[in-house]
This record gives structure tokens, C-alpha cells and sequence, in this order.
């Protein structure tokens, strides 16, 4: 299996250790500190790093020179055994997540959806937006990113070809389609920027749901009625994976009429949602998260707080909604606007 | 003979509350487990205490058994008439008589069902509660403490006998006797200071009166509840981590359970730690305390709490839950059973490879799991068997691992829960003859005529 | 019999015999009676253990099982999805099965024998099924949009024509296009079909289907939920397709061109669901909708609404066999009790057979002076400002 893709060169040549600086979970008495961490993560070192990792994805974002440094350091993580969340815990969850080989072919029309293995979602495939929509879900092509916050770098590569294969085999191969849209980040992120840095090939497009929604909205302007609303979008860790599709939020935000209100806590600086922290046993930090997260929407006076990762959706919703706001994801804000 | 008893309970009762009839003969013949059917002769459904203590007087006169029933949903044959005679079904005895919010009690009439005060609680008085079993809300309150059953509020109040503050019986001689305070004073706060004859009607199957009313603790019913799952696995562990858990003092009920279905489950041991608090800030702080008392499993990673994002903590919060009475379907037959035993919590390891093994061996559909009860002073821990109720292989193989679990749990130390009655008479083996001959003369004394549930708890 | 192999996977758990709140018992027959053999669950048992013949069905046995209403709360509450939707199929297959060994209480072999030789329960002839509109200022069934169906309650019992006159005259206020069937029609077959007298109930359909041929109706709108339910959902089997609405569907639309008198005193009222328009077809909104835009009216809810709501105990041809009758605790009675207890000073009911039933109970309960079980469309028309443009 092929190593993750980076260059250590241009960490030692580095000034600002943007990678390790800018992260918002974890202090460095300076560049130089940093810098000191980063190396020894490269040279496949114990670091404090490793230990305190939020697994935000972050650093892959703030990295100008696109080296990776969140996958080189799950890699490490798991060559070090060290486990971000207890071994029961990852355990359980990698044996509910695993493909169960329950999968038949399936013939798809139209555009093909990706739901991932959020079956509870596919009744947001509907209305003129989705038209002609078929989904694909299930674990069968559970895209297995989430194992990057449990130092198992070894399932990406074992499952991810497995499920890039399940969806060819199964649904778009014989349909002779090769476009997919990616419903979540995760998926986007699975089929472009982890195939890429861990060498796997794949044989169809990736769409971001973004980009599909944003193109779609050109064509079905005359139904748009503008929102006039103001929204917190709360941006998901995977997104970082992605950071261009951000730009494509923006132009459905702005089809639509609705007002991205600035944020502490949006775009390059979001904030994790407080999920993955619990996973990692670290409850008291996703309760601060998940405050500073929600005080920092209502300080803007948005109306909804609007998500796309479901995972987000689920850990900030009940809290989204007692505190005023009205949670939503971005294809249903976008369903409101076409009117359906 | 039986038309003749029949004519005379329907002259007590009136006749639409009297059957002889085949199908009732049947239906009340046997419940959802393993044990052979026995036949009453007659069913009567009484209405008031006076109506049940003409039945036992009756009864007396004919020298005809008493078999007192609840929901009928003991499943290990408690109610079954094992010498014939008359099933005495309790269940339009239904109405919650008092709550007094003030020193947290409720009285209710001896075939109310725990549903029924559960509801009644949430409308009438939402600020209390009561400790629900994991049996369905048909299941009556009076049948639940009188087999020491346990529920949703075990760690923090004990088994639900332990709940009792007091009943009225009639016993088989036909007196109405009133246990605890209210016998004296007509409140029913408390079994003590007096001699606690409750006990006399604890455990008995039965055997030694009808409990027509009776006063259970109520609890504070929180706005704000959660549930955590704590998962490990090494069953070694189990007794300090429960030991631990309890020790902060912060869990309403503690349930592990072991199951090899769904796959993902398989192997782990976990732990369903229920708890309230009537603010946040006080939820999220009894969080941290439990967390905090197994941090150092968490830290070694050899343990840790399953993430559950708030939609998917529904079902766990559901009392009582549905997915129980489900599992009767694993074998889609409409059966389970199991052994509850009543142990010391440092068994759980023996008790969980032992049930293991027996499922193994028998090849049947399993689930092991216990309830905590009190701050960790014992727990009972069941070993429950699927079966298709259509198959008699089936059932037959269930009915082997129930008695080879029986087998295990009294070598282990523990003791069968409602044990039917193979069980019965294993832990009489075990018991201390003086202990025993005790029961037997109590027995004599309240029931010289010994009409009430006989063959349950004898040789 | 049909759908048996479900039969043993029945557990008795008991959820079947309660509303999903477990306020108190919700299964008609076993409130009734008290046995566990009336409850859903003893009869899954009983069934079985006929089959396999390990007890013989005599009288008890059949009463036991026609007494079920069929109104559908098992089916709501059943622990069990993988055959919770097949309960009531299994019971009527049941009935079925006791019809052909000749094992039937003498009251419904009466009730069916009535049906089979005069097309409705009340042995009247079928040319008088539309005498009930004799005189009222309804028009014939032509071209109207609607032709309005009344059940044989409506047709024939003195209450339920009161019911129906007082219905197809509030329709017609309200602005709906609807005319009344001259011919002779039969029984709509709902109950035959529950009771499990499958062949009589397709003759009935056919017999009412070729009226509706004949006629050229695409949209019918029922006085009864029972109608509404097998026109429905049954009659399509048998070859006849239409729009069929319960008339509280087509009225909520329609409220807003009624004008309602503004000085009448306000009235605490609660609605009775009826099984066929709610559990078995889920609409909990229309008959509510009604009543919410009546001035005056306070709505109140009964402990035991909507899916947890209690049948009158009439379904399932208990209306007209009667098997329930007799004790405090039969469905109707315990019903009138709850209104009162939710303090309804009228229980709104939207089907002439619980309108029957219910008026019975609450007589039977000596609460006639505090409590008035009163039909929607009365409720509604007494509250009409006539004189308004």
C-alpha cells in the first residue's frame, strides 16, 4: 500500500508551521516549538501532537503547500498505537461501519446520489432540485473517512477501495454512469483529496453536492423566491478537506437570498461541532465547543443555523433549536427557497 | 363439583367475571415460558377485597387451591394451577388510590399495572415517578415487588421489594391484614418501626396470601435525562468498573448486557448507565462524576463510553422499552425465558462465561445481561434464551439451558430469581433445613388448609 | 387459515391491550370482559391452539373472537413490526374459519343472515335505502360533483337518518356539489368483511359497484367511517375506483363559507375518534380542523385520543351483534366516563354508530344532564347564523 503523500522537505524549509500554529486545540510557545513537534511527527517520533489531536482535519486546510499533515499524522498515530478513543470504542464502531456485503445491483438514472450510510436522509432527495435523483446508501459504500479520528488509517485503505469498487460494480458501471454527487463533504473528500494522498484510484467523477445544488439553482431561477434571511452556517471538519467547494456555499447562499453572517467561528476558523471529541472521551471540551459554537450563532442573529455535515447536524440540533435557532440542512434551506 | 364452585364464585363476582369455559382453562393453563401447562378448574376476576376475600373463604370450605395472578407475565410458571383450583385474576382491581406527594408514596389496588401508574404519575403528579421493571406496562405493580423484582430506579432505591412501604392481604384464612405503617396510623410512609411482616408475602409465589393493595416509594422525576453507554472488554474488569460507577452515586439504574446480536456487539460487555438531574448544569455534572470514576480505563483505552449523538439516545431512554418483549421474535416463535439470579456482583465474570458456555453448548439464542441493584450491594444478573414456541426441539433446547443455568447460578453462589418450580426445588436443596422448615410452618399457620399455590416452594 | 404462521409469534407481551400512553386499557373486547382470552393476544393463542387442535371451538370460542371491533389498536401498539400489520387479517381469518366450520355466536349468524337476504342489517327492503331523504331539500344524485353514501345506520335507524338528514344538508350549506343515490343500495360490506364473510362482503360491493357504474360517479362522499374505509381501500379489489371522502374531509374544507351566529355560548367539546377515519385511515385532522373553526367551541382532548383512541365498541358488527353489551366496563361506557373526566360538556362524534352507542352509554352512566354526546354536523348547523347573505 502506498505511503501518504508528502514531501518532507518542504516542512523543514517551512517559516510559519501554519500546520501546527494556527490550530485552534493545542498551544505552541512559538513557531520553533512547533516546528520541533512537526519534525519529530515526520520522523515518526512520539509527539505531544499525536496525543492532543483533535482530529479537526485543520491542518490540512491551513498547510499552504497542500503536504498532507493531517493524514501524515493519523498515519503516525497509528504506527505509535496511539489511540485517540478506547480500543472497545473504535472496535465497536468499526464493526457497525463495515460493509455487511448486503449490497445487489441496483440500476441508476438520472443524477446518482451518494447518501453515505445516512438512509435516514434520502427523503432529502426530492423535489425539483433532485429531479430524477436516484440514491445510493449503506454501509456497502460507507465512505470510512471517520476512521481519520481514530488513528485507522489501515481500514481507509483496506474498505475505501472495497467500497469504490461496491459502487461501481453495483450501481453505475452497468447504468454507464460516471458522475456521482457526493451528498456529504466526507464522501468529496474520500473520492478527491484521500484517494489522491493515499494513491487509490477512482473510476468515477466526485460532484460536490455544492456544486450540483449551485448549477441546479442557474437552472431553476424563475422558482427561487429569495429567503432574505440571515444563517450561521456551521462548516464541518471534512469540509477542510475540500476548502474550494466553500466558494460554491457561498454563490447557493447568495441564489438563494440567504445572508452567511460572519462568524467567529466560520470558514477557515470553524470550530469543531463537539462530536468526535466525545468519541474521544473528551466531554467536558465538546461542551465548551458546543457553547462557544452556539453563542457565537446567536451573537450574529441568524435564523437557522445551517449545516451539511449530518453528524453536526445531530450533535448541535436539540441544542441548535432550544437555544432559538432553527437547525437545517443545506439542500432542505435550499428546498424552502424553490418553495417545496 | 366444578359447576357447583362456579355457580358460588358467580354468586360472589357475578357471572360475566367467572369462566369454567375450555379457552380460559387453556389460556391460563400456562405463560410464555418453558414450563407444561397445569389447568385451573375456574378464573374469577374480582373487583373489590371483599370480593376476594370471599373467594378465599370459599376456597377454605372446598378445600379448592388459590392461584393469585397479575399480568401472568412471570414467565417462569408461577401462575400456572399446578394442583387445579381456582386462578385468581387480579387485574380489574386496577385503581390508583392515593399519591401522596409529600413523603413520596403511592397506593395502588393489587392488579394495577405499572403502565397505568406510570401514567397517571405524569399527568397527576409529573414532578415523581416510580421504579418501571423491564417487563411491559401490562405487568402489575403488586405481582413485581411480590417476585423482588428491580427497574429503571434499582441503583438508587434497590429491588422494588425493597420499595414497599406497605400492604393489605388477605390471607389464606380469609383475614385482611395491613403490613406497615399503614396498619397503624392509616398513611402508608414506611414498613418500620414496626415488626415487618411484609416479608411474610415477599418471594412466596404466592403461597401465602393476596395482596389487594399495597404502598410503593415514588422518586423524584427529572426534566433533563440521560443515558451513557460504557463498554469494555474484559468481563474481569466488570465487578470494579460497576464498582466504581456506583460508587459516585449519580446513576438511577445500571444495566450490562452482553449480546452476540447485532455482530457489532459481540464480545464487548456494556453498560447502560441511566441518570437525571433538574437542570443541565446538574446533568452535566453527574456526567462528569461518572465519567470521571472510570477515567482510568478510559485513559489505559482498555474502556470507554460510546459516543451517542442526542437523537440516538431515544431508545435507550424509552421505559418501559419495547425492543425487550422483541426479543421473544429473535427465533420468530414468540418465546423467551431466562434465569435471573440474584448474586454478588464479583461473580459477574463467572456468571458471564458460564452463560457463554451454556448457550454454546445448547446452541441457543442468548442474551446475557444484569441489573444493579442498590449502590452496587448485589445485581441479578439473567441469562435469557430465545425460542420458537412452534418448535419443541426448540423449546426443549431452551428448557435444558434454563435448568443447566439454574445449576450454575446456585454453584456460583447465586440465587434464582421467580424461580419456577425445577428451581424451586434446587434451591431448597442448597437452603438451610432449619431455614426451610420455617417456611413450612409459617405456611402451616397462615394457610392450615393449604390452598394457596401449592406444589410452589415445597420438596 | 390464512396468515396462521404468525399466529405463534405472538409473546402475550400485552402492549396490544393499551393505548400507547398506558393510561388504561384500550382493547374493547378485553376491557369488556377481562379474560385474557378476550385480549388480542389470547386469541392469537386460542387460534393456534385450535388449529393445532389441542382445544375444540365451541360458543365461547366464537364469541371470543367476534368480539373484536377490529378497531385496529393492536395494530397501533403490537411490540412486534415484523407481523404487527397482519393482527386484524389473522382475526378476521379466524372469523373465517369459525363461519365455515359453522362455529358462530346466534347473534351474528342473525346479523349476516339479515345482510344475505336483505342487503342490509335491518331486514328492510333495499328500495326504501334512500327514504331517509324523503322530503329534505337535497337533490337527487345527477351531475352533481359528489353523491353522498349512507350506510345502512343512516338508512334505516331512526338516529342515524336524523344524522344523515342533518349531514347532506350541511354539506349542501357549505357550498359542496352532492346528490343523494335514489337507487337501491346495500350494506357497504365493511363489517361483513371484518366478521370474515369474505364472499358476502364482495357480492355487496358488486351489487353497490354496479349502482356506481350505472351512475357514473367518480366521487363519493360517506356518512359513515366505516363506508369511507371499504369504499376506500376495499372496494378497488372488487373492481371500484373512486375518490371517497368521509364527510368531515370534505366539510373542513368548506368551513370557511359558512357563518357561524356570534352570540352562542362557549362549549367545552371533545372528539371521539372514530377507528375507521382514524386508526385505520390516520386522518386525526379533518374532524378537528371542523370544529376548530366553529366560533364558541373550546376543544378539549380526552386521555385517549388519536392513535390511543377508544373504540365505542360497536366495530367489527359488535354495533348490531352486540357481544359487548352488559357490564360498567363496556368500551362505550368507560369512553362517556373519560369525556366527562376531561370535561367535555359535549363528546362530538363523527359516525352514526358511536353517535348510537355513545348516546346509549351515556344514559346508561346517568350523565345526560352534564354531558351531551352530540354528531359533528348537529354541533355545527346549531351554531349557523341562517339569516346570514
Amino acid at each position: 500500500m502506498q505511503p501518504i503523500q508528502y514531501n518532507p522537505d518542504l516542512c523543514i524549509h517551512c517559516e510559519t508551521v501554519d500546520c501546527l500554529m494556527k490550530c485552534q486545540y493545542i498551544s505552541f510557545t512559538g513557531t520553533e516549538e512547533a516546528k520541533t513537534e512537526k519534525l519529530k511527527i515526520n520522523g515518526g517520533e512520539e509527539s505531544r501532537v499525536l496525543r492532543e489531536c483533535l482530529t479537526c482535519y485543520a491542518c490540512q486546510e491551513y498547510c499552504p503547500f497542500d503536504n498532507n499533515p493531517f493524514y501524515l499524522l493519523v498515519e503516525r498515530q497509528e504506527a505509535l498505537g496511539i489511540l485517540p478513543a478506547p480500543r472497545p470504542v473504535v472496535e465497536e464502531q468499526l464493526r457497525m461501519m463495515a460493509p455487511k456485503g448486503r449490497i445487489t445491483p441496483q440500476a441508476v438514472s438520472g443524477v446518482v446520489v451518494d447518501m453515505c450510510a445516512f438512509p435516514m436522509l434520502t427523503g432529502c432527495i426530492r423535489g425539483k432540485l433532485f429531479e430524477g435523483a436516484t440514491t445510493i446508501v449503506g454501509t456497502d459504500i460507507f465512505c470510512n473517512i471517520m476512521w481519520l479520528h481514530f488513528a485507522k488509517n489501515s481500514t481507509i485503505r483496506e474498505r475505501v477501495p472495497r467500497i469504490i469498487d461496491n459502487i461501481m460494480h453495483f450501481y453505475l458501471k452497468d447504468s454507464n454512469i460516471r458522475e456521482l454527487i457526493c451528498f456529504h463533504d466526507e464522501c468529496y473528500g474520500t473520492y478527491t483529496s484521500v484517494a489522491d494522498a493515499y494513491g487509490i484510484d477512482v473510476p468515477f467523477t466526485p460532484v460536490h453536492q455544492f456544486d450540483y445544488i449551485s448549477g441546479r439553482l442557474n437552472e431553476l431561477q424563475d422558482r427561487i423566491k429569495p429567503l432574505n434571511v440571515k444563517i450561521a452556517y456551521q462548516r464541518p471538519c471534512s469540509n477542510r478537506l475540500v476548502p474550494h467547494t466553500d466558494k460554491a456555499l457561498d454563490e447557493i447562499f447568495e441564489k438563494i437570498g440567504a445572508e452567511r453572517v460572519p462568524r467567529t467561528y466560520d470558514r477557515e476558523t470553524a470550530l469543531c461541532c463537539g462530536g468526535v471529541p466525545r468519541a474521544h472521551q473528551r466531554d467536558e471540551l465538546a461542551d465548551e465547543l458546543v457553547e462557544k459554537n452556539i453563542d457565537d450563532m446567536i451573537r450574529t442573529g441568524a435564523t437557522y443555523c445551517v449545516f451539511n455535515c449530518p453528524f453536526c447536524m445531530a450533535t448541535l440540533a436539540h441544542e441548535v433549536a432550544e437555544r432559538g435557532l432553527m437547525p437545517i440542512l443545506v439542500s432542505d434551506l435550499v428546498q424552502i427557497a424553490l418553495g417545496e | 363439583m366444578t359447576t357447583d364452585l362456579i355457580s358460588s364464585l358467580e354468586t360472589i363476582v357475578g357471572s360475566r367475571f367467572v369462566s369454567g369455559a375450555a379457552e380460559e382453562r387453556y389460556l391460563y393453563s400456562m405463560d410464555q415460558g418453558t414450563m407444561p401447562p397445569s389447568e385451573p378448574d375456574a378464573v374469577v376476576l374480582p373487583a373489590t377485597t371483599d370480593q376476594v376475600r370471599q373467594i378465599v373463604l370459599l376456597a377454605n370450605e372446598r378445600k379448592v387451591p388459590v392461584v393469585p395472578m397479575g399480568a401472568g407475565l412471570v414467565l417462569s410458571g408461577l401462575t400456572r394451577a399446578l394442583r387445579g383450583g381456582i386462578i385468581v385474576d387480579m387485574k380489574r382491581m386496577n385503581r390508583i388510590i392515593e399519591v401522596n406527594p409529600a413523603s413520596r408514596y403511592a397506593v395502588v389496588e393489587g392488579g394495577a399495572s405499572q403502565g397505568m401508574l406510570k401514567a397517571y404519575l405524569q399527568k397527576h403528579h409529573p414532578e415523581l415517578k416510580h421504579s418501571m421493571p423491564d417487563a411491559p406496562p401490562v405487568a402489575t405493580v403488586a405481582g413485581n415487588v411480590c417476585i423482588h423484582g428491580s427497574g429503571h430506579l434499582s441503583v438508587l432505591g434497590g429491588s422494588h421489594s425493597d420499595m414497599l412501604t406497605g400492604m393489605e392481604v388477605v390471607l389464606p384464612s380469609g383475614e385482611i391484614v395491613r403490613t406497615g405503617s399503614c396498619g397503624v396510623s392509616g398513611q402508608w410512609f414506611s414498613r418500620s418501626p414496626l415488626p415487618d411482616l411484609s416479608g411474610l408475602f415477599l418471594g412466596w409465589a404466592g403461597t401465602t396470601g393476596i395482596i389487594t393493595r399495597l404502598g410503593i416509594k415514588l422518586f423524584p422525576n427529572y426534566r433533563h435525562n440521560d443515558v451513557l453507554i460504557f463498554v469494555a472488554e474484559d468481563a474481569d474488569l466488570m465487578p470494579e468498573m460497576i464498582s466504581r460507577l456506583t460508587s459516585v452515586q449519580a446513576a438511577e439504574d445500571m444495566t450490562p448486557w452482553m449480546t452476540p446480536k447485532p455482530d457489532w456487539a459481540r464480545g464487548f460487555l456494556h453498560i447502560n448507565i441511566a441518570y437525571g438531574a433538574h437542570t443541565k448544569k446538574e446533568l452535566t455534572f453527574k456526567r462528569n462524576l461518572l465519567q470521571s470514576s472510570v477515567r482510568e480505563y478510559i485513559d489505559r483505552k482498555i474502556a470507554g463510553f460510546l459516543p451517542l449523538p442526542p437523537p440516538q439516545k431515544g431508545r435507550f431512554l424509552k421505559i418501559p422499552s419495547p425492543d425487550l418483549a422483541r426479543f421473544a421474535d429473535l427465533r420468530r416463535g414468540g418465546g423467551f425465558e431466562y434465569v435471573g439470579a440474584i448474586m454478588a456482583i464479583e461473580h459477574f465474570p463467572k456468571a458471564y462465561r458460564a452463560g457463554l458456555a451454556i448457550a454454546e453448548k445448547h446452541g441457543v439464542a442468548y442474551s446475557l445481561g444484569a441489573r444493579i441493584i442498590g449502590a452496587g450491594h448485589c445485581m441479578m444478573f439473567f441469562f435469557a434464551y430465545a425460542f420458537n414456541r412452534a418448535d419443541p426441539e426448540d423449546v426443549k433446547r431452551a428448557s435444558d439451558a434454563l435448568e443447566a443455568t439454574n445449576t450454575a447460578a446456585l454453584e456460583i453462589g447465586g440465587i434464582p430469581w421467580k424461580a419456577e418450580l425445577p428451581a424451586q426445588k434446587q434451591i431448597i436443596e442448597k437452603m438451610d433445613p432449619d431455614t426451610f422448615g420455617l417456611m413450612g410452618r409459617i405456611r402451616s399457620v397462615l394457610d392450615p388448609n393449604h390452598i394457596m399455590n401449592p406444589g410452589n416452594w415445597e420438596k | 387459515m390464512e396468515h396462521e404462521e404468525i399466529l405463534h409469534r405472538c409473546f402475550r407481551c400485552g402492549y396490544c391491550k393499551l393505548p400507547g400512553n398506558y393510561v388504561d386499557i384500550n382493547c374493547p373486547a378485553y376491557l369488556a370482559f377481562g379474560f385474557e382470552t378476550y385480549a388480542p393476544a389470547g386469541r392469537m393463542w386460542l387460534l393456534r391452539a385450535w388449529l393445532d387442535q389441542k382445544i375444540e371451538a365451541g360458543q365461547r370460542f366464537a364469541e371470543i373472537m367476534f368480539s373484536c371491533t377490529a378497531c385496529g389498536n393492536c395494530v397501533e401498539q403490537c411490540a412486534f413490526p415484523e407481523f404487527r400489520d397482519r393482527l386484524l387479517l389473522a382475526f378476521t381469518a379466524g372469523k373465517e374459519a369459525l363461519l365455515e366450520a359453522g362455529i358462530v355466536p346466534p347473534e351474528v349468524r342473525d346479523y349476516l343472515t339479515r345482510i344475505q337476504t336483505h342487503g342490509n342489517a335491518y331486514g328492510k327492503p333495499v328500495k326504501k335505502s334512500a327514504e331517509w331523504a324523503l322530503g329534505l331539500d337535497i337533490d337527487p344524485f345527477s351531475d352533481q360533483e359528489y353523491a353522498f353514501f349512507v350506510d345502512d345506520a343512516g338508512a334505516f335507524n331512526p338516529r342515524g337518518q336524523e344524522i344523515a338528514r342533518s349531514v347532506a344538508l350541511l354539506l349542501k350549506k357549505a357550498g359542496i356539489s352532492l346528490g343523494v343515490l335514489q337507487d337501491p343500495l346495500v350494506t357497504d360490506g365493511n363489517d361483513v368483511k371484518a366478521m370474515g364473510e369474505t364472499a358476502l362482503f364482495e357480492d355487496l360491493a358488486e351489487k353497490n359497484i354496479q349502482v356506481f357504474q350505472a351512475r357514473n360517479i367518480r366521487k363519493i362522499i360517506t356518512l359513515s367511517p366505516h363506508s369511507f374505509n371499504t369504499l376506500k381501500n376495499d372496494y378497488p379489489a372488487v373492481g371500484g375506483q373512486y375518490q371517497v371522502f368521509h364527510y368531515t374531509q370534505a366539510l373542513a374544507f368548506a368551513m370557511k363559507r359558512l357563518a357561524f351566529s356570534a352570540y352562542l355560548p362557549e362549549a367545552v367539546v371533545a372528539f371521539h375518534d372514530p377507528c375507521y377515519l382514524g386508526l385505520h385511515n390516520a386522518d386525526y385532522g379533518s374532524a378537528r380542523m371542523v370544529l376548530q373553526a366553529v366560533p364558541g367551541i373550546r376543544l378539549t382532548e380526552m386521555d385517549r385520543n388519536r392513535k390511543n383512541a377508544l373504540c365505542c365498541g360497536g366495530g367489527g358488527g359488535n354495533f348490531f351483534t352486540d357481544i359487548l353489551s352488559g357490564g360498567e366496563d363496556t368500551p362505550a361506557r368507560a369512553r362517556i366516563r373519560e369525556a366527562a373526566a376531561a370535561g367535555a360538556q359535549i363528546l362530538a362524534v363523527a359516525c352514526p354508530l358511536c353517535a348510537i352507542m355513545l348516546e346509549d352509554a351515556v344514559k346508561a352512566e346517568n350523565l345526560d344532564n352534564t354531558l351531551r354526546v352530540q354528531e359533528l354536523s348537529e354541533i355545527v348547523t346549531e351554531r349557523i347564523d341562517f339569516q346570514a347573505p
